[in-house]
């Protein structure tokens, strides 16, 4: 990747103003991204320091490197960080923020100072969590399962609970000032069918957010009030029904996975589509399969409860629903395939990892037909069967995508470009540590090793060992990128304003972008994806 | 002691782990074949189509209809396909058959009782005959669990507060892992016990080897006499509260004019919380035992209202071969049961 003359712009957003407070009382989308990435990185490392001891844990039969209440502890924070602190907001965060104005010819989204709230309540969250975890640990695992969590549990519950509420609102606000943006701030010509397909994905997961995320809020309330005030609404004991909080819990937590995923999508989308230099096969339907996600993905919580108790009718509806589900997700994935024929397809580093994430995404959706299938989930359920899915869809599609999307945009935010031999290096060795990793969990899964086990029988150690080996691969995998992303910042060589040849309305302007994004309004007259018969002045 | 290469699956050891296998195989075949055809599509455009100079774009394709249409078509198919299988796969799980040998659990943090009905207890460990449908009516004392025999693929929560069932029917003699599968605290990955399933002669042996001091159903009727609810519910001439002779299985009639089937769950409730669905006919008298009576106490109450007969169950049309055993479904009458 390369292009010439290289011209620097002397102003940017980076250099525009300078100071901690320029910083932390902006209100300009790119540095409250930047924040976000901080933030989120943070947190990442944090998390994946605790699946790193529970994987070191694992590789013995027995509990015998922690003790169980911090083995309890380990799981629960790892879900916790990753799930909240993490994956919900890191694309939406980071690249959401950076380049949906970008994408769209906008200065800023439309609500620039709730864009910063929005920042504050992540942080004030995440630090509410982090006090959970050293006032004495969460031990009730991500999912705060009642009347475990409101009347067993000693741990610190609200304090943690407190700190995924506030971050919920941080979650609405982002997705509300995401719908305003897409409606009111497109460059002129701009229409909805000229968008990214990027946007696309985060105008249906900015849907979720905004009706799913007030759930979890009033199921987390009930929460603490039952555990701070006696109230008898979940556990049995005060008259409470335990299995109300499944249903409350998930109608959230099942649509917050395509908050996960949505984006990543399109992120994929985008790479797919410069590194083919190609319009997207199929663009209207990549589009509509985002919103039928997003609409289908709040009829599907049942799912999680087969074997809960919940009648077989119930199930049956939840069984079908959920199939459903899987098609839009299927169309994806085959767009995104035949987009790459007779394209021009570049092997460069995000298209490694879009590579990468179509291949573990494919894997992860297929297995989810497992659990859909009424008659195999209740055996595979709970066990590690169901790690193994999620961590194919969390950490090989959103995780994967995420970086691949860091990849691309990263000369667009910082100007310059990272060691691209290093790059493909670690992309390799995140995805066989990642299969390393998760692959032997379906197997030991469907033996019968139930999740959330601090000790388990010997029969199943050696697969537990592979796992553990490719963890301490993919936990290289993911630092590396961090040392050289960060080395590039100062030593990087720069990068004009498009220096993979792409089109879209962020690599029209000047890499790192002015504070206002554009110089003049842009005005819109082509497709999304158009690309000209050749790129000119691009060589190599 | 890390073992040699371990299997593929675990052991199939009930009616219904064929069946789940079976399923299981078709779906890893479905996997395989979509992930191997994307992968193997994507590698071979990947090389087939690789930039060969730095200003080459792709050729202009928007989409096609046919092809949009195809791969929503045939997916929605193989999917309807599996959703219906599935479903039969789980309706067969669901649903016992008429005739079950009951077990009586309770889960706690962290450990499984067992009660057979007996009188035998046993912690952690269930002994089962092989060829004969088990039924678990199962609940817990404190925080939800699950049993989960992998060698069975069967699976259920153990909630508090109310009745799970589980069922299956061992095939094969041996010794199974009985794991709980749904996070309960501290000792959660040591809730753990076996399934012992002995052939049907073994299995005597076994019932015959306890030291039970009575049946389940005759130590609820002791209980039912501590209790003193004997007093209001008489076998011999209506009292307070309705007969309770051939009550379990049938249907009444409440008092807001609703039918209720009366089964443990409703036995459970019209204990602890008698005023909750109150008989047609009767006053709201009876006073709530919530708190004064245990989960096992409860168990073993439900079983003696059981032995007063089922209406399912009439004992004069008993299939069995060779007698009742202990610890068979049947309806012992205790003595004194009148009618």
């Amino acid at each position: 990747m390369s292009e010439n003359p290289v011209v620097v712009p002397s102003r940017h957003y980076l250099n525009d103003q300078v100071g901690v407070a320029s910083w932390l009382l902006t209100r300009d989308h790119k540095r409250i991204a930047l924040l976000y990435l901080v933030g989120v990185t943070f947190f990442f490392f944090i998390g994946g320091a605790f699946a790193v001891t529970i994987r070191l844990e694992l590789a013995t039969p027995a509990g015998d490197l922690l003790s169980d209440d911090t083995y309890n502890k380990m799981f629960t924070m790892h879900g916790v960080m990753m799930v909240f602190f993490f994956l919900i907001p890191a694309i939406p965060g980071v690249l959401g923020n950076f380049f949906i104005p970008l994408m769209i010819g906008a200065q800023d989204v439309a609500f620039p100072r709730l864009n910063l709230l929005s920042w504050y309540l992540f942080m004030i969250g995440a630090a509410l969590a982090t006090y959970a975890v050293v006032s004495g640990g969460l031990d009730t695992g991500w999912t705060f399962y009642t009347p475990f969590s409101t009347s067993s549990s000693t741990s610190a519950v609200v304090p943690a609970a407190l700190g995924i509420f506030i971050n919920g609102f941080s979650s609405i606000l982002t997705g509300l000032n995401f719908i305003v943006t897409i409606h009111r701030l497109r460059a002129p010509g701009l229409t909805w069918f000229r968008l990214p397909l990027f946007v696309w994905s985060h105008y249906a997961t900015s849907l979720i957010m905004v009706l799913g995320t007030p759930v979890l809020a009033i199921t987390i309330v009930l929460v603490a009030a039952e555990r701070l005030f006696g109230f008898g609404i979940f556990d049995p004991a005060r008259g409470g029904d335990p299995v109300l909080f499944q249903h409350l819990f998930w109608f959230y937590s099942h649509p917050a996975v395509y908050i996960m995923v949505l984006p990543a999508m399109g992120v994929i989308s985008e790479l797919v589509a410069a590194f083919c230099r190609k319009p997207i096969f199929g663009y209207t339907f990549v589009a509509f399969a985002s919103l039928a996600i997003a609409v289908l993905g709040f009829l599907v919580w049942g799912h999680h409860m087969f074997v809960a108790g919940q009648s077989v009718y119930a199930a049956m509806v939840f069984s079908s629903l959920s199939f459903l589900v899987a098609i839009p997700s299927a169309i994806k994935v085959f767009n995104w395939t035949a987009t790459m024929y007779k394209g021009s397809i570049s092997w460069e580093t995000p298209m490694l990892y879009a590579i990468g994430f179509i291949g573990l995404f494919t894997i992860g959706g297929l297995t989810g037909l497992f659990l859909a299938a009424l008659g195999v989930d209740v055996h595979v359920t709970d066990t590690y069967f169901i790690v193994a899915h999620f961590h194919y869809i969390m950490v090989g599609g959103t995780i994967m995508a995420y970086l691949g999307g860091l990849h691309y945009w990263w000369p667009k935010i910082s100007g310059r470009t990272y060691n691209e031999l290093l790059a493909k290096v670690s992309a390799a060795v995140i995805f066989f540590g990642f299969n390393l990793t998760f692959f032997p969990q379906f197997v030991v899964g469907y033996l019968g090793m139930p999740r959330r086990y601090h000790a388990y029988p010997p029969e199943f150690q050696v697969l537990n060992v592979l796992s553990s080996a490719g963890a301490s691969l993919l936990g290289i995998g993911y630092l590396v990128p961090m040392a050289y992303l960060a080395w590039s910042l100062r030593y990087g060589r720069h990068v004009g304003p498009n220096p993979w040849g792409a089109v879209g309305l962020e690599w029209t302007t000047t890499s790192p972008p002015p504070t206002s994004n554009f110089n003049q309004t842009p005005i819109v007259t082509w497709d999304a994806y158009e690309y000209p018969a050749r790129i000119e002045g691009h060589v190599a | 002691m890390p073992a040699e290469l371990p299997p593929l699956f675990p052991e199939a050891a009930s009616t219904i782990a064929p069946r789940v296998d079976a399923l299981y195989e078709f779906l890893v075949g479905v996997t395989a074949f979509f992930s191997l055809l994307i992968a193997g599509l994507i590698v071979f455009y990947a090389v087939k189509y690789r930039r060969r100079s730095p200003d080459e774009v792709g050729a202009r394709i928007a989409g096609g209809l046919v092809l949009e249409i195809a791969w929503t078509l045939i997916p929605l198919a193989i999917v309807l396909v599996i959703f219906v299988w599935g479903a039969r796969v789980f309706f067969a799980i669901a649903r016992p058959p008429a005739e079950t040998l009951n077990v009586y659990v309770v889960g706690k943090q962290w450990m499984w009782k067992f009660q057979h009905l007996n009188g035998l207890r046993e912690i952690n460990e269930l002994h089962v005959p092989v060829g004969r449908a088990v039924k678990l009516i199962m609940t817990s004392e404190d925080v939800i669990h699950d049993v989960f025999v992998p060698a069975f693929r069967v699976k259920a929560d153990v909630l508090p507060g109310r009745y799970t069932h589980l069922w299956f029917q061992a095939t094969k003699a041996g010794r199974y892992h009985v794991f709980c599968a749904e996070y309960c605290g501290t000792k959660h990955s040591g809730m753990i016990g076996q399934v012992v399933a002995l052939d049907p002669a073994d299995y005597q042996v076994w019932l015959a080897s306890g030291r039970a001091e009575g049946s389940l159903a005759s130590e609820g009727g002791k209980l039912f006499q501590d209790l003193a609810c004997h007093t209001c519910h008489r076998p011999d001439v209506q009292g307070r509260g309705p007969m309770l002779e051939g009550l379990f299985g049938r249907t009444v009639r409440l008092q807001e004019g609703t039918l209720q089937v009366v089964d443990e769950a409703y036995l459970r409730e019209s204990i602890l919380n008698p005023n909750a669905k109150i008989t047609a006919g009767f006053q709201p008298v009876m006073p709530a035992y919530q708190g004064l009576v245990s989960e096992d106490g409860l168990l073993s109450l439900i079983e003696y209202v059981k032995s007063l007969g089922d209406a399912n169950r009439t004992p004069l049309a008993q299939p069995e071969s060779g007698g009742p055993a202990p610890g068979e479904a049947t309806p012992a009458r205790p003595p004194g049961g009148a009618r």
